[in-house]
């Protein structure tokens, strides 16, 4: 068994209390995601202005891990571009899937996501902690339409 | 009660017995013979090693059958409980459907008994009909009665639930099903190995169950049909084992239960499944009922105490499982918090999400029993609890 804790004091934080957690009018982008093993289950919306993220949120129902990791997304993204976001996606699930951050040099420009570095030890929540960004992930593919209410 | 069989026992406290049991030294010890000393194929070779391997494969049906008091004829040996429902599915029911023909299921199925029957549906035109579980987890009889009409043509149900611990009173239901000359599976996953299963006493039509949730392995499980039941069905797959004869132009299909064993079979798990029953039967399933009824009430005690902690469901008769949510904190926490002290239970939907949503929880969290288990492991647990629940407290 690993000793290592998971809920670093920053995953509780977020997990009680969640930054950008409410719906969104008027979306230009948002998507729903879904853990079906656990029945987990997000929605996230996106305010993109020309390139930039001017707003970000998420709602639903899980874990944890999945409440502060869908927080720390938000408030990590908020004013970045898509394409910065789309490259924080690619580096948090490099970090999730096992990059341990203080064995490789340079790269810290995830800062507080590292808190969810952790996580890269349990492959049971993996799926936990990289459901928001999957679901970021599906929504800033779609093009910029009114989202629909279903 | 025999803990010092149970090798993997070793590595901390188990109480997920619901999702798959430990294995006991004897199976194991049993397969690795079986690999060392009688490997061959059966109903095959005319050398002695095939001879003795089909000798123990057809040996291990007529342990199976006896144990649940079938004939072994009526002992198909499948991959697990969710083959035995998709075999009686498509090679029972489906001939027998036309469209605006009813199938009856409960609202506390496991998916492996709801999502066969709802393909069989698509593909005929058929009806699922769900009959309503109360709050406390005990199936509406009232209901039942006023839906088998004679539109319905198969009744299936749990023996017991694998979320809320409902021993369903299936021989009653079964006779009243028979009145109406509804035919009647039962998903016994649960209940082999935890009660002692009479088919005949129960007169089911199918009883489908699992080795590896009786100690046995995975990958071999059974479907028990009545003789005249499986005499009329078609095959299942199809393939070498499973004919009598075959030209070009026409196949005769083997006897039964031979028909619905296509193919070469899991030979070494069949073995290691009638070393699970001889084990149960050494040690006799009154007793390892009796003990699990006494360990599930010291259970119920100790975790109702707790506070925060809601118990889902409180049936008239429980055996195996126990469900709770536990204040704000989500069950993927409870059970990551658990594992680091060593506590395996489960979490999630336990797929049975009809129920789930019906309770209206997302998520819970399971223990579940075996006959290895002891009120240590339960002190465990629920010294454990409290202090998850503070941290996860919103
Ligand atoms: C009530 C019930 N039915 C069916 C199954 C499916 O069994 P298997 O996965 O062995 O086919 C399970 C397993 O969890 C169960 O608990």
């Amino acid at each position: 068994m690993k000793d290592q804790e998971l809920y670093q004091e920053m995953i509780l934080d977020h997990y009680r209390n969640p930054r950008n957690c409410c719906s969104m009018e008027n979306p230009t982008h948002c998507a729903e995601g879904d853990n079906p093993l656990c029945g987990d289950h997000l929605e996230v919306f996106l305010k993109v202005d020309g390139k930039i993220i001017q707003e970000i949120n998420f709602q639903g129902s899980g874990c944890a891990v999945s409440q502060a990791s869908a927080s720390m997304m938000t408030e990590n993204l908020k004013g970045r571009t898509v394409e910065e976001a789309l490259e924080v996606f690619d580096k948090v699930h490099v970090m999730l899937t096992g990059y341990h951050p203080d064995e490789e040099e340079g790269d810290k420009s995830l800062g507080k996501l590292e808190a969810l570095s952790g996580v890269a030890q349990f492959p049971m929540r993996i799926k936990c902690a990289s459901l928001a960004w999957h679901t970021l992930k599906s929504a800033l593919k779609e093009e910029a339409e009114p989202a629909t209410t279903e | 009660m025999n803990r010092e069989d149970f090798p993997l026992l070793a590595e901390g406290v188990y109480l997920d017995s619901g999702a798959t049991t430990q294995k006991p030294y004897q199976v194991i010890e049993r397969i690795d013979r079986f690999y060392r000393n009688e490997n061959a194929n059966v109903h095959r070779g005319v050398y002695e090693l095939s001879a003795k391997a089909t000798a123990a494969y057809e040996d291990a049906r007529e342990t199976v059958a006896r144990f649940i008091n079938g004939n072994s004829d009526e002992v198909i040996f499948t991959r697990g409980t969710t083959e035995s429902i998709n075999l009686a599915a498509f090679s029972f029911a489906e001939p027998l459907m036309k469209e605006g023909d009813e199938i009856l299921i409960t609202h506390m199925e496991h998916h492996a008994n709801i999502v066969p029957w709802q393909l069989l549906c698509e593909r005929t035109g058929a009806r699922l009909k769900v009959i309503p579980v109360d709050r406390e987890g005990n199936l509406d009889r009232k209901a039942l009665r006023g839906m088998m009409t004679e539109k319905t043509k198969l009744l299936s149900l749990t023996h017991i639930s694998n979320v809320l611990g409902t021993v369903n009173p299936v021989k009653e239901i079964i006779a009243e099903a028979h009145d109406r000359g509804i035919p009647v599976l039962i998903d016994g996953a649960q209940a082999v190995g935890r009660t002692p299963v009479d088919v005949k006493d129960l007169d089911a039509d199918f009883y489908a169950f699992s080795g590896h949730k009786m100690y046995g392995p995975t990958g071999i499980g059974v479907l028990y049909g009545k003789k005249k039941r499986l005499e009329r069905m078609r095959p299942y797959q199809s393939g070498g084992d499973m004919i009598l004869r075959v030209t070009f132009e026409k196949t005769t299909w083997n006897e039964i239960p031979h028909r619905f064993e296509a193919g070469t079979p899991n030979i070494a798990g069949t073995i290691g499944l009638a070393e699970a029953v001889r084990y149960l039967e050494g040690t006799g399933m009154k007793k390892v009922e009796a003990y699990e009824e006494e360990l599930m009430d010291y259970a119920l005690a100790r975790l109702e105490k707790i506070d925060g902690l809601e118990i889902i469901g409180s049936p008239a008769k429980r055996s195996g499982a126990l469900t709770f949510t536990l204040g704000d904190a989500h069950p993927h926490d409870i059970a990551h918090e658990l594992a680091m002290k060593n506590i395996a239970v489960r979490a999630g939907h336990h797929c049975a999400q009809p129920l789930m949503n019906y309770y209206n929880v997302p998520a819970a969290t399971r223990l579940s029993l075996g006959l290895y288990n002891n009120k240590q492991d339960i002190d465990f647990l629920a010294e454990a609890l409290p202090e998850i629940r503070e941290k996860f407290k919103l």
